[in-house]
């Protein structure tokens, strides 16, 4: 079922595949007690609309099937083994997930991984390099920065961006940046001192 | 996930066809700018799409052109990019300042402008599936629920209110709205764009089901003007407005020729507020009067049993913004 996404029309075939999932979605949204299962029994695997997509994960360039449904955390996780990157909330209200796409942090399981189609991923696996770490990753265990560390990856990709970006930031800068990773062991204040400490540090640009 | 194809248009047209084309053979369509707002509701259940039209494959959406009639802003422009863009920052203050407030840098990178427009109410029976006026039941249970964050305006039957921040921007700019269906295209003043409930519960806005915002045209900001956004949130970031206000004036030798005042997070739209605004038209804004406007703009206020604080709250905010707008350079 794979298909070129250039120009993707919906073809005659996947319009009528879809008509039972459509009575399974007006039952949905009518009687919102819902059972989550009759959603699901529609859809076969089957009959789950899939893509090829091209995109290139830490360097590395990948022709992929993926699910249409599929998040980019999906794939990167489910698909790709690379677990680094974290799934909290799966709601854009935690920030463990962010990764860099085209070099710029987003929520990895608010997006989907069709639309990742011909685009470049970072993820926390592809900051160290021939073995040495990122200076923020060493300066982040200087700092005693990860408390559990379940945030630390996306903690990491949205300091990378910043630095990438600028790599001079004051104290406010590095804040107003990392306003959108929650830490649940709160140790904010180690994490600006370990970003500017990297910033700091010969080496910043990772 | 609930299964869906997702179908990448070439250009608004195709958009706007294959949407028509999903309809037509009864399957349920979103479009989707960023996807920030859409993808919680696919996870929750509250929308069921079969069809996702990836609005971010239409070529030229993504772009802000500055003419000398004004910036005319494609829906895919992101709130990143429209905090960052030097035009919008200059003449158009409170858009750069209402789109720089959103939530966070991760959802600013891809949320887009027409997402942030059309994004649905984040009341918490709504998203919480509660077969409230808004999932297609009868019943709106924030009137006599949990409404600490609901409407102290224009409420009834549903109390939602609007949590955009870039709409009461943008009627306080006094922009128009490109929308484009099967039919053709039609433009539509951002004031008029957004529909009360009692007008129709089910919807926030004016737009038909294969109709897509396409882009926004803010007009030429006109010599004298100057605009603000501010924010009240319950927390520093993250989070929609608990109350906040656009302001435009124009001022001549300090006194003030016309005001626009819009708040957001009181009302299911944004809130133009005409009894503020002829407190200060052909007046000095001294700290007495923009208290005076203060007081005027909560005159109509009909807060629920939870949200009385919003009025306070609203008085100083249309206050301490006026004042400090009136003292920019
Ligand atoms: C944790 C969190 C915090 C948030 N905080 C804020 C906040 O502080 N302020 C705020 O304003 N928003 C906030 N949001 C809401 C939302 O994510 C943003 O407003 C964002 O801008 C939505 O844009 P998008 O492009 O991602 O929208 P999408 O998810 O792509 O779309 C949103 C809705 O609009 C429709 N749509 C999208 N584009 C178009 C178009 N061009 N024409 C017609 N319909 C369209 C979609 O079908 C969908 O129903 C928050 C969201 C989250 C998850
Ligand atoms: S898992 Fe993506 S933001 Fe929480
Ligand atoms: S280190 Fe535990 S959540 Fe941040």
């Amino acid at each position: 079922m794979a298909k070129p996404t250039d120009d993707h029309e919906i073809s005659r075939r996947e319009l009528l595949e879809g008509a039972g999932a459509t009575l399974a979605a007006v039952a949905t949204v009518s009687a919102l007690e819902a059972q989550p299962a009759a959603a699901q029994s529609v859809t076969t695997n089957d009959t789950v609309p899939r893509t090829t997509i091209r995109v290139a994960v830490n360097g590395m360039r990948h022709r992929i099937e993926v699910e249409d449904r599929w998040t980019l955390a999906e794939l990167l996780r489910d698909r790709l083994g690379l677990t680094g990157t974290k799934l909290g909330c799966e709601r854009g209200e935690c920030g463990a997930c962010t990764v860099l796409l085209d070099g710029t942090p987003v929520y990895s399981c608010s997006h989907l991984a069709v639309w990742a189609d011909g685009r470049s991923v970072q993820t926390v696996e592809g900051l160290a390099r021939d073995g040495r770490l990122d200076p923020l990753q060493q300066t982040f265990a200087e700092h005693d920065a990860p408390q559990c560390g379940f945030c630390t990856s996306g903690q990491l990709m949205s300091a990378r961006a910043l630095l990438n970006a600028n790599p001079h930031p004051t104290a406010d800068d590095v804040r107003a940046a990392m306003a959108g990773n929650l830490c649940r062991c709160s140790n904010y204040n180690r994490y600006v001192e370990a970003i500017l400490a990297a910033a700091a540090s010969p080496r910043s640009r990772g | 996930m609930k299964s869906f194809t997702n179908a990448n248009p070439r250009d608004v047209a195709h958009a706007v066809a294959l949407s028509a084309q999903a309809h037509g053979a009864n399957r349920s369509v979103s479009f989707a700018g960023g996807g920030s707002d859409l993808l919680a509701l696919v996870k929750d259940r509250i929308v069921a799409p079969d069809v996702i039209v990836n609005l971010k494959t239409v070529k030229g959406l993504d772009q802000v052109a500055a003419a000398p009639g004004g910036l005319t802003v494609g829906a895919l422009v992101t709130l990143d990019a429209l905090d960052r863009h030097p035009v919008v920052r200059r003449d158009h203050a409170a858009l750069a300042e209402a789109a720089g407030s959103v939530a966070t840098p991760q959802i600013r990178n891809v949320g887009t402008i027409g997402g942030n427009i059309c994004q649905r109410p984040w009341c918490w029976y709504y998203r919480n599936g509660f077969p409230c006026l808004k999932n297609g039941g009868n019943t709106c249970f924030s009137a006599n629920g949990e409404n600490q964050f609901h409407a102290i305006f224009g409420g009834g039957p549903s109390y939602i209110v609007h949590p955009s921040d870039t709409a009461p921007a943008l009627v306080a700019l006094d922009a128009t709205f490109r929308v484009v269906g099967p039919a053709g295209e039609r433009m539509v003043p951002a004031a008029e764009f957004f529909i009360l409930p009692r007008d129709d519960a089910k919807r926030e806005n004016v737009l038909a089901p294969d109709e897509i915002l396409a882009s926004v045209h803010v007009p030429a900001a006109r010599r004298g003007t100057r605009s603000t956004y501010h924010k009240i949130l319950d927390r520093e970031a993250w989070t929609h407005a608990v109350v906040s206000a656009a302001i435009v004036l124009e001022l001549e030798g300090g006194v003030c020729r016309l005001a626009r005042i819009v708040l957001g997070g009181v009302a299911p739209v944004p809130w133009r507020v005409p009894e503020a605004e002829r407190v200060l038209v052909g007046q000095r804004i001294t700290p007495e009067l923009a208290a005076q406007a203060g007081e005027a703009a909560v005159s109509g206020a009909r807060p629920l049993a939870k949200n009385g604080y919003k009025v306070p709250l609203t008085r100083n905010l249309v206050r301490r913004t006026l004042v400090e707008l009136a003292a920019r350079a």
